[in-house]
């Protein structure tokens, strides 16, 4: 492989895209455009996160990546061998031992610690998108922090359903200053992003947009005053698995006689979990 | 006493087509003035200018700010221009389908300016859009429906009650009863009226229809091909009328 690049991309293509993730990190919650490249997948499948993670990749890394919370679905298997293959690098299930962590859909159970780069796929970054269509608009309503009209979407939630019904994307203000998507992880994630020690990467590819959350960011979930905020899971369930009462659980239908389960959806959170449960029988 | 809006010599052209040439007036406050002219006069384009939507080429349009006194609204900030569009000022359109967001229901058109100026408390913001449905005649029960189940006149009337949540002081209204029957004309005439009069609001109208600013506008302002040709008080333009024009339009009204 010594004639290709470290990491797939030419010199070039990182340094733009290091370029683009230095201002995101200066300026929290910002979305910075970046020329996207043509990645060896097809867009919605993590382009954005994939040119992100090889902007940051060094050989001394080690890499996990997950999908839905887990290690060992098609697009998690494929990214992890694509990044072992084009840049040698070791690679990881375990959440603590990564270096960096390319995610979609969810951020990992097990605390991040410094140090750590947790790189997000998102699919669209536009906060404001579906209530406002044009481009021009939302950017001038982002410079003039014209954010009312995030809260109309959260009225006609209350006003039609109850109660904030948004479960996942969940929008996010950043140091008091710009709405963010998380991109979509369930609104239960919404609390690890608030003071994270790790450094937190958006990358969307077909959108062309990097945004970012530096270390220590404070990210406050919108809401209302007598209508709170609440990080929901299935209720008074835990995971059939390893017994975690305290993860994000998957409902899992088991026959078609009504039959289901909850797991944890963080696959290696409870592996780790059943396997030392084990440990402890024996 | 300090004027409400002070306009000086505001022009806008298209090109080498003019919207509006040289136009001149001051509002005080409490008071309400109609535009009339032809189709294609310029009416249109001078309210835009007055709202910040459109930029005028030269000229100065004056705001007495509720902070800051009379401040130029042409050349401050975009950010305070935008903040006074949605706490000092209301905009009614001819077309209510273009002043509301129409997949967004009755009660949350009326709350998006008390949220947009920082509103966050669910139930404050609904009892103060019931409190506005009432005001224009909507019935609180359908508060959560979405304006296009409702009528023309409905629509109408939503759109006055969310541009006057925020308490604004100037009004700028474009053909209000544009698209509307007679009798909903009467009753949406009624209820601005009443409006305007009871919260002591200043207004700009711009209408074809001679008897709106005979109803609402104390002074009257004629417009033709860009010029203000004739104005005055609405009676004395009306009953009186000095320019050719004007006497043409006076005279061009039909009598049931």
């Amino acid at each position: 492989m010594t004639q290709y690049n470290f990491a797939y991309l030419d010199e070039a293509t990182k340094r733009m895209l290091r370029r683009a993730i230095l201002k995101a990190v200066a300026i929290p919650g910002y979305q910075v455009p970046f020329s996207s490249r043509e990645m060896p997948m097809p867009y919605g499948w993590g382009t954005g996160g994939v040119q992100v993670t090889a902007a940051c990749l060094v050989p001394e890394d080690t890499l996990k990546v997950i999908d839905q919370g887990a290690d060992d679905t098609t697009n998690a298997v494929s990214i992890r061998k694509f990044f072992a293959r084009v840049a040698g690098i070791a690679t990881t299930e375990a959440t603590a031992r990564a270096s960096v962590i390319q995610t979609r859909h969810r951020i990992p159970e097990t605390p991040l610690a410094a140090g750590q780069i947790l790189v997000f796929q998102v699919p669209i970054p536009e906060p404001l998108r579906f209530l406002e269509p044009r481009e021009t608009e939302t950017r001038t309503m982002h410079a003039l922090e014209d954010y009312g009209l995030m809260q109309v979407r959260l009225y006609e939630d209350i006003a039609r359903h109850g109660e904030i019904a948004r479960a996942y994307a969940y929008p996010v203000r950043v140091e008091g200053r710009y709405v963010m998507d998380p991109s979509p992880i369930p609104k239960f994630d919404n609390p690890k992003l608030h003071m994270s020690p790790a450094l937190q990467l958006f990358g969307a590819g077909r959108e062309c947009r990097i945004y970012a959350l530096p270390p220590f960011t404070r990210v406050e979930s919108l809401d209302f005053d007598d209508y709170p905020f609440t990080p929901s899971k299935a209720a008074g369930q835990a995971c059939a698995i390893c017994g975690a009462a305290d993860s994000y659980l998957d409902e899992v239908i088991t026959d078609d006689a009504g039959g289901r389960m909850f797991v944890c959806s963080d696959t290696e959170y409870c592996s780790s979990r059943a396997a030392s449960q084990q440990g402890d029988a024996a | 006493m300090t004027p409400l809006l002070r306009v000086e010599g505001l022009s806008k052209s298209y090109g080498t087509h003019p919207g509006c040439r040289d136009v001149n007036f001051t509002l005080w406050p409490g008071e309400v003035m109609g535009i009339v002219g032809e189709s294609g006069s310029g009416k249109s384009t001078l309210l835009n200018c007055l709202a910040g939507h459109l930029a005028p080429d030269t000229g100065k349009v004056i705001f007495d700010t509720r902070e800051r006194g009379p401040r130029d609204t042409v050349t401050m900030r975009e950010s305070e221009r935008r903040w006074l569009a949605r706490t000092d000022w209301a905009f009614v359109h001819q077309n209510p389908r273009d002043g509301l967001r129409m997949a967004v229901s009755a009660g949350g058109n009326v709350g998006e300016r008390l949220m947009a100026v920082g509103a966050r408390h669910y139930g404050d913001i609904r009892a103060q859009a019931e409190d506005w449905l009432g005001r224009v005649e909507i019935d609180a029960g359908r508060m959560d429906e979405r304006p296009r189940a409702f009528s023309g006149g409905m629509q109408q009337r939503l759109q006055i009650a969310r541009n006057l949540v925020t308490g604004p002081r100037l009004i700028f209204m474009d053909e209000p009863t544009g698209g509307l029957d007679v009798s909903v004309q009467a009753r949406l005439l009624d209820l601005l009226r009443g409006l305007v009069r009871r919260l002591g609001l200043s207004a700009v109208i711009v209408t074809h229809d001679l008897a709106v600013v005979r109803l609402l506008a104390d002074r009257l302002m004629v417009m033709k091909d860009g010029h203000v040709v004739e104005e005055g008080l609405t009676d004395q333009v009306l009953d009186d009328p000095q320019h050719p024009y004007t006497q043409l339009l006076v005279s061009s009204v039909l009598q049931v």
